[in-house]
């Protein structure tokens, strides 16, 4: 239990520094900043109880946010996808997720890209229409919304990919 | 009673994210509104330090470049102090001159958001205040917002919320630079009156009507114009000078009369 904890906070540091040092300043064409910070949200434990998730994810988007300076962007998106995660589980895993002895090893690669691709979605939708909040610049939020989502979806089954848990 | 208790406890998750979720709507609402919260920011300590750390570091990727900038405004000063018709007086007194001029560098830089801000290395520690002006060697590059002890935020002219007081240069038409969010190397001087006679390539300079910059800071060229809905104002969309994905040194401009000016605007608001 002890071992989770102490993963899933270094995991969090880890993800924030990565996330506000190297892919805030991408600015990969000109305006693709990937919020790789996302994946937390998809390795969090299953299992874990709910508030403690709910919380972790209000204070990671806080932290990006104060480093950013985007005052509660980030917060607002990550805790909303935070809270319909269970959701997206039951949407992807189906019926299977309900029971106590479900985890990761026994979904297949397509459940658990969808299940990524959706959190990413929801987070971003959120994100942008949040950022810019102005009716007269949708076309800007959908062209944002739709290349970051790309980007981070894509840097994100990397990561799962290259840091897959082991022990959950 | 029983009932109300089983019914919170049953849904506690989703009061707590009921709560969470306001106060980040709160905090956002906030802040696209009014000015950047004084709290949350980063010219924290905590914040300051990280980024400082990772400038040291990446700054030596474009030293020499920087240096090649650095020069190169040098040799345009020289030029303009060796060409001057009578020769600028030296006043040891410093204490009466108007301006005075602070350098930092900037430790972090966005400019694709919608409001951005910079993050720079110095703070109230060495005489940074709210609402200082901030020039690159080129041009223009924004406003100090918040200081803590060591570390600065500066509202960028990437800003939705930025508006500057900016005019044609060697004319007295003056309007408000205002950024529309959509390119990082335009932006654009809205209310200048529709009978001034405008040439793309014009170039735009800082006006006299803000008691932040001093008149005559270059900010940019004219790209293209065209008139509002109104039909009796210029939109004019201005190519900034400044690279403003590539900013290192800057310089901090503090006008001393400030206080006298901004207590004179209040009394006369007041009567």
């Amino acid at each position: 239990m002890n071992n989770v904890v102490f993963l899933n906070i270094l995991r969090f540091v880890l993800l924030v520094l990565t996330q506000v040092l190297i892919f805030n300043t991408l600015n990969f064409l000109d305006s693709i900043n990937p919020m790789v910070y996302v994946i937390f949200l998809y390795w969090f434990p299953i299992k874990g109880n709910r508030a403690v998730f709910l919380l972790t994810a209000f204070l990671l988007g806080l932290i990006i946010d104060i480093f950013s300076d985007t005052l509660a962007l980030h917060t607002f998106a990550t805790l909303t996808s935070a809270f319909i995660r269970p959701l997206i589980m039951r949407f992807c895993f189906g019926v299977n997720y309900e029971f106590q002895n479900f985890s990761f090893k026994n979904t297949t690669k397509v459940q658990r890209l969808t299940f990524l691709g959706l959190l990413i979605l929801a987070h971003h939708l959120i994100f942008f229409f949040l950022e810019i909040l102005s009716l007269s610049h949708i076309l800007l939020i959908l062209k944002k919304f739709v290349t970051t989502s790309l980007v981070t979806f894509f840097l994100c089954a990397m990561f799962s990919s290259l840091f897959s848990p082991k022990s959950e | 009673m029983q009932r109300i208790i089983n019914f919170i406890l049953n849904y506690r998750n989703s009061f707590l994210y009921g709560f969470l979720a306001l106060i980040a709507l709160v905090l956002t609402i906030r802040s696209h509104s009014y000015h950047q919260s004084r709290f949350f920011n980063s010219s924290k300590w905590v914040t300051g330090k990280v980024y400082g750390n990772a400038a040291d570091i990446s700054g030596y990727f474009s030293l020499r470049e920087e240096n090649y900038r650095l020069v190169q405004e040098n040799e345009r000063l020289r030029k303009l102090l060796f060409n001057s018709p009578e020769k600028i007086q030296q006043t040891l007194d410093t204490t009466q001159l108007e301006y005075s001029v602070t350098n930092a560098k900037v430790i972090k830089n966005s400019f694709s958001s919608p409001r951005n801000y910079l993050t720079i290395s110095k703070g109230s520690n060495s005489g940074i205040e709210q609402d200082m002006g901030v020039i690159t060697t080129r041009g223009i590059l924004g406003i100090v917002e918040n200081t803590s002890s060591n570390f600065s935020t500066v509202q960028s002219v990437l800003n939705t919320k930025s508006n500057i007081n900016a005019k044609i240069k060697n004319t007295d038409y003056f309007g408000s630079l205002v950024w529309d969010a959509r390119d990082y190397r335009v932006v654009q001087l809205v209310d200048i009156p529709r009978l001034v006679p405008l040439v793309v390539g014009d170039t735009i300079v800082t006006g006299a009507m803000s008691s932040i910059f001093p008149e005559n800071i270059p900010v940019g060229v004219i790209k293209k114009y065209d008139l509002n809905a109104s039909k009796s104002f210029y939109n004019i969309d201005v190519e900034l000078f400044n690279d403003m994905a590539n900013v290192k040194n800057i310089y901090l401009i503090k006008n001393k009369n400030k206080k006298e000016i901004k207590e004179l605007e209040e009394l006369t608001v007041d009567e």
